[in-house]
């Protein structure tokens, strides 16, 4: 995808966007609501034509050879897709037959647990169920690419785990895997590389080491009237407080600064709870981009 | 082939497992009919009001279905975003729409294997009949109605549709010549009357089966009409998602 751009009228919803999803890789989208991801995802399916940009899935035109891509593409959509009164079953058959890749709609319906709500009908289902069913249509088409727009959205704790696993083994199997998602967490626990939007534009774009290369931190919770000048004075570095009793010092853990710090926080009295040294979690990540953005524009703010 | 069978069986099993359609394709007109051939009260102008309620009730039948339980069910399919899913299959739009038009056809079929022996039960006894013409007609019809009813899903919103769909059904019912004959509207419903493919099917039912049609060349026109401009106007208006 080279210098996508999506338009509704006069509104820019995504803005010479770049970037590609390799086979046998889940690529996460990642952004706020309204960042443009489901937009940049219509294009790459042929739902949507862009305003301006080259746009190639499997080496095809989603606008023009959309009925040949479509043979080779899963696909989840946000929510719905499944006749309300269709049965769970008959609605896997039914797209069984639809891309005609011999897919057996018995073992499918197996793979996604719905086994024992085989006869239930769409709309008796659960909103985990439903998501398991769509996900269960999108691999009707033994895909060699997926979309799959925010596929754990209201899916409980277990039906999470079963759906990250059948979409780990898609890309296992060598289809290209892109995850629409606005939640850092499930990006960190399934993507490869994380392509991060808001408002309508790439931030980053990257694996997940190379988004956190360089931003080595210590995170740590301890009493709210800690004084950081003069724990920044006892360690030499720049030490700051994120939160009521947060802190975050910007450098490596290194074993004796880790010393330093444990040792000059018990003589100050204070406790020391939740410790977190390393690269920066994906949030974290997010934030400091989007914080930076945010500078840059001079808007202050959260997206 | 096997994406139209597919479809055609998902259609078919949509149609099976929504019991309240059923009420509407197969339940009022079988009722209607027994009812008013039954209680003399209707002023039909014929000897004996089968022979005026029987054509009727079968052009009611095909407005059942082709407008209202076609209309109402993708409409909701295009809330729920199945038509959208479906844009990203192999199926494409034109075996789509063909699945959907002989899924009507299947139900019309039924309706008749139903709704005539009914008629014959009730001592309908038409002293000529043109099935092949009435058959003609009725394909007209579906393609005037299915016209209108895919119109109003491809722009309203389920409910609303839902609404609009049965609201319009029983304005049709009421004026379009099927149980309520012409001559007893007011002239200038009756000529409104007589320019709704309602009416038109009725007439043009009641004059190949049983020759008593009120202005059957003009109701041919009329009906022919509407199933040019509707097909036309569903095609331009319809929004997929």
């Amino acid at each position: 995808m080279n210098g996508l751009t999506v338009r509704y009228g006069d509104l820019v919803a995504v803005n010479e966007v770049s970037f590609s999803a390799a086979a046998g890789e889940i690529t996460a989208v990642l952004g706020p609501n309204g960042a443009g991801k489901t937009s940049t995802i219509e294009v790459c399916e042929g739902y949507r034509r862009a305003a301006s940009g080259e746009v190639r899935v499997l080496g095809l035109d989603p606008a023009r050879d959309q009925r040949r891509l479509s043979e080779r593409m899963g696909v989840m959509l946000q929510a719905g897709g499944v006749y309300p009164g269709a049965r769970v079953a008959d609605s896997v058959r039914h797209y069984c037959a639809l891309y005609g890749k011999g897919a057996d709609a018995d073992a499918l319906v197996q793979q996604v647990g719905l086994a024992d709500r085989a006869k239930a009908t769409w709309r008796r289902l659960s909103g985990g169920e439903q998501q398991r069913l769509s996900l269960a249509l999108a691999l009707a088409s033994r895909p060699e690419v997926a979309f799959l727009d925010e596929p754990t959205s209201g899916v409980d704790v277990n039906g999470r785990d079963t759906i990250r696993g059948i979409i780990r083994d898609l890309a296992a199997a060598g289809c290209a895997v892109i995850l629409a998602t606005h939640e850092l967490d499930e990006a960190e626990r399934l993507a490869d590389r994380v392509v991060i939007f808001d408002r309508g534009q790439i931030i980053a774009d990257g694996t997940l080491a190379e988004l956190r290369r360089g931003h080595d931190e210590i995170r740590f919770r301890s009493s709210p009237t800690l004084d950081v000048h003069a724990l920044a004075a006892a360690i030499d570095l720049i030490a700051s407080q994120v939160g009521a009793d947060e802190y975050v010092i910007d450098a490596p853990p290194h074993p004796r600064l880790m010393a330093t710090l444990a040792s000059w926080l018990a003589d100050q009295g204070h406790p020391l709870t939740d410790l977190r040294a390393g690269s920066q979690r994906l949030e974290d990540v997010f934030r400091r981009l989007t914080a930076d953005k945010d500078d840059k524009h001079g808007q202050g703010g959260a997206a | 082939m096997t994406r139209f069978r597919a479809q055609l069986i998902a259609e078919l099993q949509v149609v099976r497992r929504n019991g309240e359609q059923l009420l509407l394709t197969l339940g009022i007109p079988v009722l209607l009919l027994t009812f008013f051939s039954l209680v003399d009260v209707l002023p039909t102008g014929t000897k004996d009001p089968i022979d005026f309620l029987a054509p009727g009730v079968l052009a009611l039948a095909v407005m059942s279905t082709s407008m209202v339980s076609l209309g109402i069910g993708t409409g909701f399919e295009r809330t729920y975003h199945v038509l959208k899913r479906l844009g990203a299959t192999p199926l494409g739009r034109p075996l789509l729409i063909a699945a959907k038009i002989t899924a009507v056809a299947v139900v019309e079929l039924v309706q008749f294997a139903v709704l005539v022996p009914v008629a014959y039960a009730l001592g309908w006894a038409p002293q000529s009949t043109n099935w092949a013409l009435a058959i003609a007609a009725v394909l007209v019809g579906t393609i005037a109605f299915a016209g209108i009813g895919l119109t109003m899903a491809g722009r309203l919103r389920g409910e609303i549709n839902l609404a609009a769909l049965n609201g319009l059904y029983l304005v049709l019912l009421l004026l379009g010549g099927m149980v309520i004959p012409f001559a007893k509207l007011p002239g200038a419903v009756r000529a409104v009357a007589h320019a709704l493919p309602s009416g038109a099917l009725a007439d043009v039912l009641r004059e190949t089966l049983g020759g008593h049609g009120n202005q059957p060349g003009t109701s041919w026109i009329v009906l022919a009409a509407w199933a040019a401009v509707t097909p036309l106007l569903a095609a331009r208006l319809f929004r997929w998602d």
